[in-house]
């Protein structure tokens, strides 16, 4: 007799049973501590908060013990949680020129005001695997502090007038992404939000792209600064700014070549990337993807997927990706049944036309 | 039914008021232009995309304690998704649940319309995972849009022209295309083109969510809804040469069950809940 | 007999560089018009600026519809351009494939726009298909192929089919046979003459080449680096031509 899918209730519940037990593995062994991730795992906190579009590294480090390390479910836990947060206000606009800096590299000068800084960076590691316990901290002499303030190295060119000028006051007023729908086309500000919240593999594999000839965007690491940068408020109650705190940010600053059009003379053009944490990969891929996707404003001719703002901006985003790409798990039952039907019937109509021609032969 | 705060200190229905507010608002433009795809600012719901995070949020934004709120994904109420939002909605809501079609003010579905009737006081919510019919022939958003505004929707009739062509009928047996009001194109969300009749003229109010893609529509009660067809090759629903095994239905969507490793296979009805009634009913009769 | 299309003074710039400039002429009922040039003179941004696909930097184009209004195309909504393209209008695009459905069979592209006009009729899309594509001299029993197995040639004459379908009042032609070769060109210029004869079309015709335009135009315009130099009846241009530059074009295709 038929057994119906009946016990869908049961069997969820032991599935959760059993991913509780595999999440936390063997119970002699101490379960890592949120501070543990924080600090040691520095790097996957900052990619989750900035996918998770939240600047909280202890959610952060609380997402990636419960996804057990899967950084994109940590991306999606800490992201269903933010939906629920109440908004206070919004901060004025970042001064990242004014950051403090600890990292900061150009690719288009030898040597810049401020001078290059290395900072905390694997570029430079031989990749080799350190066996045995890491390193005890011995102390270091700190260095010299920096200069309190580095000028931005794309500031050099715009003194020269090589570069475009962007108008701040140009921009439109940003839409909230997490509120209203992504419309088609959409603005700069727009894009780069969407980039922002943008899975840091797609944007890489995107970026990517357009340095193998799928567009041209011939650019230049003009500048890649890491610190932390003041966050400011204006309540409406008070009329005037307070800080509340500091972050940690990557800014990229990409140079490209532009021979001119539509009007725009030839000159250099910006690509922008910015991420919350240490996030140098996503900040640059950020800004390529960026460039390329200006085409239409700078006239260029758009063939490539990663100037195609539709390709790349409804398909960013891993949350939305990893669930649609993932639902195909779901029961299908009644529509393969549809097209179980649908297939019977033309399987029959075939044999009965081959059948008919084999007669007439 | 008092019960409306629940221990883990989120809102009833798990959104905020101002959300509930957006999407209601978002909902009466969708009933006041039948079929229009209304973009609204989806959020991010603690579920998966594509597993109904819009159908979630149209049933968050209507359901009030009273109501009685039955799930189902394929027909069925005990399928795990169906079985997980109904969880979800009994943790963040607490509102009575039920598994009987006849006794629910809210109905969330993926992919049926329940076999019993549906009446006047009755919501009927979709979850939508594509919720434009035109994208598989026309993948630009604006594009669409445009062609939506204008009601361009010749493409849409050579893709019916090439399956008679090729196949001598149309070949889509689910997510058939529709015509809501003589204006819009609309997709009816995955359904077999079974239940596409069952969208005409019905008495509930039918409101389809597509979380994902960020767009809510509507098709108001007893609006008329066409499905797409050529005058002499007019629209056909499915049909089974079997009956229902459990109930014995002729007039059901069957569900086919393969029963062991010889590939013999049973014709069951995929709305549970009306095999169920069918068969109380017929053993009350018998007992009687 | 009033004017079909009246433009004037219609110029259109990219950027600095002029891609026409301040072009006059007006087009009857069931006139073809050849306009002739060498590669950038502009001849084809004159076309699509006429056509409203692109927007005019100054003059104006007047469009007398077959309700009795005139239209102005620069101040034509979207709406309004669909709505001629797809039931007043229609394009030939020099290169087939741009102007083809390529992965629907040719039946479909045939019926197409007539579909898009509210025909629901299965059997009689067909019919008119088969009448179609008899037409122009493709086998009706091919209606099902798709046109990417067809040669270049059957692909220009199944796309100027399913342009002529719905019997548009003014057809835009860029360069519809400069792809192809002589003899297939020929095959083609031969069936564009015939059907604008029988269906009374008003047509404008991209062409570099004046063998085209004296076959086919009534009445022919000569643009050189964004001007009209030269304008008129095309007997009249190509045995009597006044400006040195239509003379070089006259001599040229003399010589060959």
């Amino acid at each position: 007799m038929y057994v119906a899918v009946k016990g869908g209730e049961r069997a969820i519940a032991r599935s959760l049973e059993l991913l509780a037990e595999a999440r936390r593995g063997d119970t002699a062994v101490p379960e890592l501590e949120l501070v543990q991730i924080r600090q040691q795992l520095r790097l996957g906190v900052a990619r989750v908060m900035q996918e998770g579009s939240l600047y909280d590294e202890e959610l952060a480090a609380l997402a990636i013990r419960q996804a057990a390390g899967d950084l994109q479910e940590a991306i999606f836990l800490l992201r269903a949680y933010r939906t629920t947060l109440p908004r206070f206000g919004y901060t004025e606009p970042l001064t990242t020129q004014a950051m403090r800096v600890r990292r900061r590299v150009s690719g288009t000068f030898k040597d810049i005001p401020g001078g290059q800084v290395l900072g905390p960076t694997y570029d430079y590691t031989q990749r080799l695997l350190e066996f045995g316990p890491s390193i005890q901290n011995e102390t270091v002499e700190a260095d010299e502090p920096l200069a309190a303030s580095m000028p931005r190295v794309l500031d050099l060119l715009d003194a020269e007038a090589l570069i475009e000028r962007i108008d701040p006051g140009s921009d439109p007023e940003p839409t909230d992404l997490t509120r209203d729908p992504l419309m088609f086309p959409a603005d700069r500000a727009t894009r780069l939000q969407n980039l922002a919240r943008g899975d840091e593999g797609f944007l890489l594999g995107m970026a990517y792209s357009t340095q193998r000839g799928y567009a041209e965007s011939h650019p230049f690491a003009g500048e890649i600064r890491m610190g932390e940068v003041d966050v400011l408020i204006c309540p409406e109650e008070l009329g005037f700014t307070i800080e509340i705190g500091e972050i940690t940010l990557t800014e990229c600053q990409m140079i490209n070549q532009f021979h001119g059009g539509n009007g725009v003379p030839p000159q250099f053009t910006r690509g922008y990337g910015l991420t919350m944490g240490e996030g140098e990969r996503k900040a640059m891929a950020m800004a390529l993807v960026d460039r390329s996707l200006r085409c239409d404003e700078l006239g260029e001719a758009a063939y490539a997927p990663a100037q195609n703002q539709e390709f790349v901006l409804s398909h960013s985003d891993n949350v939305e990706a990893s669930g649609f790409v993932q639902h195909l798990k779901l029961p299908h039952y009644v529509d393969f049944q549809a097209e179980l039907s649908l297939l019977r019937t033309l399987s029959a109509q075939q044999r009965k036309a081959s059948a008919g021609q084999e007669a007439l032969s | 039914m008092s019960s409306t705060y629940n221990s883990n200190a989120y809102n009833f229905g798990f959104l905020d008021e101002n959300t509930k507010r957006m999407l209601r608002r978002a909902l009466l433009k969708a009933v006041a232009i039948p079929g229009y795809q209304v973009p609204f600012g989806s959020r991010e719901m603690p579920l998966p995309y594509g597993w109904g995070t819009g159908g979630i949020q149209v049933t968050a934004a209507l359901l009030g304690p009273n109501d009685v709120l039955k799930v189902i994904d394929q027909g069925a109420d005990d399928t795990t998704n169906a079985v997980n939002i109904r969880r979800f909605f009994g943790r963040v809501a607490g509102v009575a649940t039920t598994e009987r079609t006849a006794d629910a003010s809210v109905i969330q579905t993926r992919h049926r319309i329940p076999e019993t009737p549906l009446r006047e006081d009755q919501l009927l919510v979709f979850q939508v995972p594509e919720p434009e019919p035109l994208r598989t022939l026309e993948p630009r958003e604006a594009e669409t849009r445009t062609m939506h505004a204008l009601a361009d929707y010749g493409l849409m009739h050579v893709k019916l022209y090439e399956d008679i062509a090729q196949y001598g009928h149309i070949a889509t047996s689910y997510d058939y295309p529709v015509m809501v009001d003589g204006r819009f194109l609309t997709s009816p969300s995955p359904i077999p083109k079974f239940d596409n009749p069952k969208l005409d003229r019905s008495p509930a109010l039918m409101l389809f969510g597509a979380g994902r893609e960020k767009r809510l529509y509507a098709i108001p009660p007893y609006t008329r809804v066409e499905s797409l067809a050529f005058d002499d090759h007019p629209f056909e629903i499915q049909r089974w040469e079997h009956r229902c095994a459990i109930c014995n239905a002729g007039d059901s969507y069957l569900d086919e069950v393969v029963v062991d490793d010889r590939g013999t296979r049973m014709f069951v009805c995929s709305d549970t809940d009306y095999c169920s009634q069918r068969s109380d009913n017929a053993a009350t009769e018998e007992a009687a | 007999m009033s004017a079909l299309l009246q433009v004037r003074g219609l110029s259109h710039h990219y950027g600095r560089r002029i891609g026409c400039e301040n072009v006059s002429f007006d087009l009857h009922p069931g006139e073809l018009l050849c306009i002739v040039g060498e590669s950038g003179s502009g001849k084809s941004t004159l076309l699509n600026t006429v056509a409203a696909q692109l927007t005019p930097t100054a003059g104006a184009v007047h469009y007398h519809q077959k309700n009795g209004d005139w239209l102005d195309l620069g101040a034509l909504s979207e709406a309004d351009r669909r709505r001629l393209a797809r039931e007043e209008w229609g394009f030939v695009t020099q290169n087939p494939r741009d102007g083809l459905r390529l992965n629907v069979s040719a039946g479909a592209n045939v019926a197409e726009r007539l579909m898009a006009l509210g025909q629901r009729d299965y059997g009689r899309l067909r019919d008119i298909a088969r009448g179609w594509l008899e037409r122009v001299e493709i086998d009706p029993a091919r209606i099902d192929d798709a046109p990417t197995g067809f040669s270049g040639g059957m692909q220009q004459r199944l796309q100027i089919a399913r342009t002529l379908v719905t019997q548009p009042r003014l057809v835009f032609m860029d360069e519809p046979t400069a792809g192809l070769d002589v003899s297939v060109q020929a095959r083609i210029l031969d069936l564009l003459r015939r059907l604008v004869n029988e269906l009374g079309l008003a047509a404008i015709m991209v062409t570099h080449d004046l063998a085209v335009a004296r076959l086919l135009a009534a009445r022919t315009i000569v643009m050189q680096g964004g001007h009209v130099v030269e304008s008129g009846l095309t007997d009249q241009i190509l045995d009597d031509p006044q400006h040195a530059y239509t003379q070089l074009l006259v001599s040229s295709v003399l010589t060959t």
